[in-house]
């Protein structure tokens, strides 16, 4: 009977997991789940409202007429000599992605326990598929931009996209996994100790002001010199400005800068993923 | 047969209390301990899951050192208390959580069902639930596309496909949501105590289903539940599990469930003896109640062919005509038998019984009742006014067990399927 092909196990269930295996291939047998999983939070977003799928378009809307109204008009920081509009909403799409990752990452666990502590699939097909859904939402956010771009074009502004818009895709790469970083790592501190939970609903909508949605990097390096490293210092920072220079031709692109915060995400995405791999197995005792 | 799950010094321990600034320190120490490649302080001081008494320490093991093996086909009921560690068990094998130490090896696929709906969304319609939760549960999209005519009809929702299930009745959300187990196909199939749910029929479908996998199928089912007699059916092998261990592990199904339930209902006993301070009152006092096999003093198991007499000894108070004495026999699912009162054969007028000490005495059906474990309580009461002592609220009981001796005949030797067995005349022309 005991042939070696009994040895033969296709899962091995032990008390700790390797650090650096995130079972891609176990994730790759799930993605079914995973576009199911984004087609859930995208469908059941808008269900029994009139407005439906729009509403995805109102709250930028509001957010940069309330943004032109307080910091263009009333505060005048100023923005670069792009149309108010067009520049908060370059800058509000982007952090609110990143924004939205990073807190719903940071609650997938706690969220989603009943759920996890019923059945077993790859946990890290919960945090992907906040990154995917959001990123949905995030496209229809920026056909908003794109469209509000060809108007103020066409009707002459200054406005000039160039080849660092190229850029693009490696930005979305970039803010995805940053976010996805900080939140696996917030989600995996929490699931025994909820104080940080506190930090990220009160951090994140002030950690906004530390980057540049509001107002351009060249505005806070020529009046505050002293802080600009503060803000520069946040890798979101070279996300937004490089979009900005990409598509509308003003900011403040540097290699140097990008370079940075992609090191930073490297370095914040892996840390997350040990840390993430290292509750995943047994979070549901202590959640 | 090859063996397809192979347990190993499997334990798991819990932290026991509320999370605080309490426990930081300690995990702080665990922590340095580890550091220094030094064992675990606190799982060292862990004690036995005993969840009636109170421990020494907050940690608390809920599996120690099991170790088994199951071969491909079986279909294992594991049984015991509440608190045994029978889900914790279910949910380290469904890769749910991971134990703390030792480890399992699985060949094949395993889903698990420790639910029924998990992740069902109630905005979703049926339909998109039943991809949503088969997804869950680790099927393919082209899986669940080919099956879902199939789990539709299992459910009997076809009308409310494509409604949001949060408009369902509890009952069709069950269904619906034990269609897509149902249709799962894994090698391996773990469910713990889901089919306690639906109507009468639905629950008849469900253990069909289980049927269905375990035995025609040939499919391997762990299987926790508290229905004795779904155990009894389904399963082919019994893991009994008492406070984080496996106390008994073997094939035959029967004497098992008879071993874990002689064990739990330590409450029923040979003999019945009042201790002088129970069930006062002012007309009735049961004194004994004992059982006699050919007017001698017998133990509690008995075979079919034995005439078993139940006495009960008691003090009668008052005389009343309303005073009914009598019994009801349960069997082990607690599932009421009968009931016989000494008023039930009267002949000529009613005469109350007397004043002072009697004894009242009944031949048990004994050869009307199945081979199982039953148990008698004694039922005092005035005639619809009111339960002196109501059979199923505490009051005095006698367990007995029937064992062997049906039928004459050869061709039926085991427990025959159903609730009773009598033993019927037949005659031909």
């Amino acid at each position: 009977m005991n042939k070696p092909a009994e040895e033969d196990w296709d899962i091995a269930i032990t008390p700790k997991n390797n650090l650096l295996n995130l079972q891609l291939k176990d994730v790759w047998q799930y993605r079914d789940l995973l576009v199911l999983l984004v087609r859930r939070d995208f469908v059941s977003f808008y269900k029994q409202t009139i407005l439906g799928p729009i509403w995805f378009f109102v709250q930028p809307i509001i957010t940069i007429l309330i943004y032109n109204l307080v910091f263009n008009n009333l505060a005048n920081i100023g923005t670069d000599k792009i149309p108010g509009p067009i520049f908060y909403l370059a800058g509000t799409i982007i952090w609110n992605y990143f924004a939205d990752c990073l807190t719903k990452t940071s609650t997938v666990f706690r969220d989603n326990s009943a759920m996890l502590g019923k059945v077993y699939f790859p946990r890290l097909i919960m945090p992907l598929s906040i990154i995917l859904s959001n990123l949905i939402r995030f496209s229809v956010q920026f056909l908003l931009f794109i469209l509000l771009l060809l108007i103020y074009y066409f009707k002459g502004y200054a406005i000039a996209p160039n080849l660092y818009l190229l850029l693009f895709p490696f930005l979305i790469i970039l803010i995805a996994a940053l976010g996805l970083g900080f939140g696996m790592i917030i989600s995996a501190v929490t699931t025994k100790y909820r104080d940080l939970t506190f930090v990220v609903t009160f951090g994140v909508p002030l950690l906004m002001y530390t980057t540049t949605v509001i107002y351009p990097l060249s505005a806070a390096i020529t009046k505050y010199p002293a802080y600009s490293w503060l803000i520069k210092f946040n890798p979101v920072t070279a996300v937004i400005e490089s979009f900005r220079y990409g598509f509308l031709g003003k900011g403040t692109f540097s290699w140097q800068l990008l370079g940075y915060s992609s090191i930073v995400t490297l370095f914040i995405l892996l840390a997350g993923i040990i840390i993430f791999n290292k509750v995943e197995k047994t979070f549901v005792d202590t959640v | 047969m090859p063996k397809v799950i192979k347990v190993e010094n499997l334990s798991k321990a819990y932290q026991l209390g509320d999370f605080g600034t309490g426990t930081i320190s300690r995990d702080l120490e665990r922590f340095w301990a580890k550091m220094r490649g030094k064992e675990d302080p606190f799982l060292k001081i862990g004690e036995v899951n005993d969840r009636t008494k109170k421990g020494e320490s907050d940690i608390v093991w809920s599996l120690k050192d099991l170790n088994f093996e199951i071969e491909q086909g079986d279909a294992v009921g594991i049984i015991g208390r509440n608190g045994a560690g029978k889900s914790t068990l279910l949910k380290i094998l469904s890769r749910v959580t991971s134990p703390t130490s030792g480890s399992v090896k699985i060949k094949g696929r395993i889903a698990s069902l420790l639910e029924v709906g998990t992740g069902f969304h109630p905005e979703l319609s049926g339909r998109e639930n039943i991809y949503l939760n088969g997804a869950i549960l680790g099927m393919r999209k082209s899986e669940i596309k080919r099956k879902f005519d199939e789990i539709v009809d299992f459910a009997g929702v076809e009308r409310y496909i494509d409604t949001p299930v949060k408009r369902y009745s509890s009952g069709m959300y069950v269904r619906l949501a034990f269609g897509v187990a149902a249709h799962l196909e894994s090698e391996i199939l773990v469910v713990d105590e889901v089919l306690s749910v639906g109507d009468a029929e639905f629950q008849k479908k469900c253990l069909g289903k289980m049927e269905d996998i375990s035995k025609g199928e040939g499919r391997t089912v762990l299987f926790v539940s508290h229905n004795m007699g779904a155990i009894e059916v389904f399963c082919s092998r019994i893991l009994l599990m008492h406070q984080g261990r496996i106390t008994h592990d073997s094939r035959n199904v029967v004497s098992s469930i008879k071993q874990y339930l002689n064990g739990v209902k330590n409450e029923g006993n040979i003999k019945w003896k009042n201790d002088g301070n129970s069930y006062l009152n002012d007309y009735f006092i049961p004194d004994e109640l004992f059982l006699m096999v050919d007017n001698q003093p017998s133990d509690s198991i008995f075979n079919r062919i034995e005439n078993v007499k139940l006495c009960i000894n008691g003090d009668v108070k008052q005389i009343n005509p309303l005073l009914q004495i009598g019994i009801a026999v349960y069997d082990y699912n607690d599932n009421l038998i009968f009931w016989s009162f000494n008023t039930d054969n009267i002949v000529g007028e009613l005469e109350p019984l007397p004043m002072g000490k009697t004894q009242l005495s009944l031949d048990l059906p004994i050869k009307l009742l199945n081979e199982g474990t039953y148990t008698i309580a004694l039922g005092v009461s005035l005639f619809q006014i009111e339960w002196i002592c109501e059979p199923n609220q505490s009051a005095p009981l006698l367990k007995l067990e029937i064992h062997g001796g049906y039928i004459t005949s050869p061709y039926w030797t085991a427990r025959r399927p159903g609730i009773i067995a009598p033993l019927l005349t037949w005659t031909h022309k």
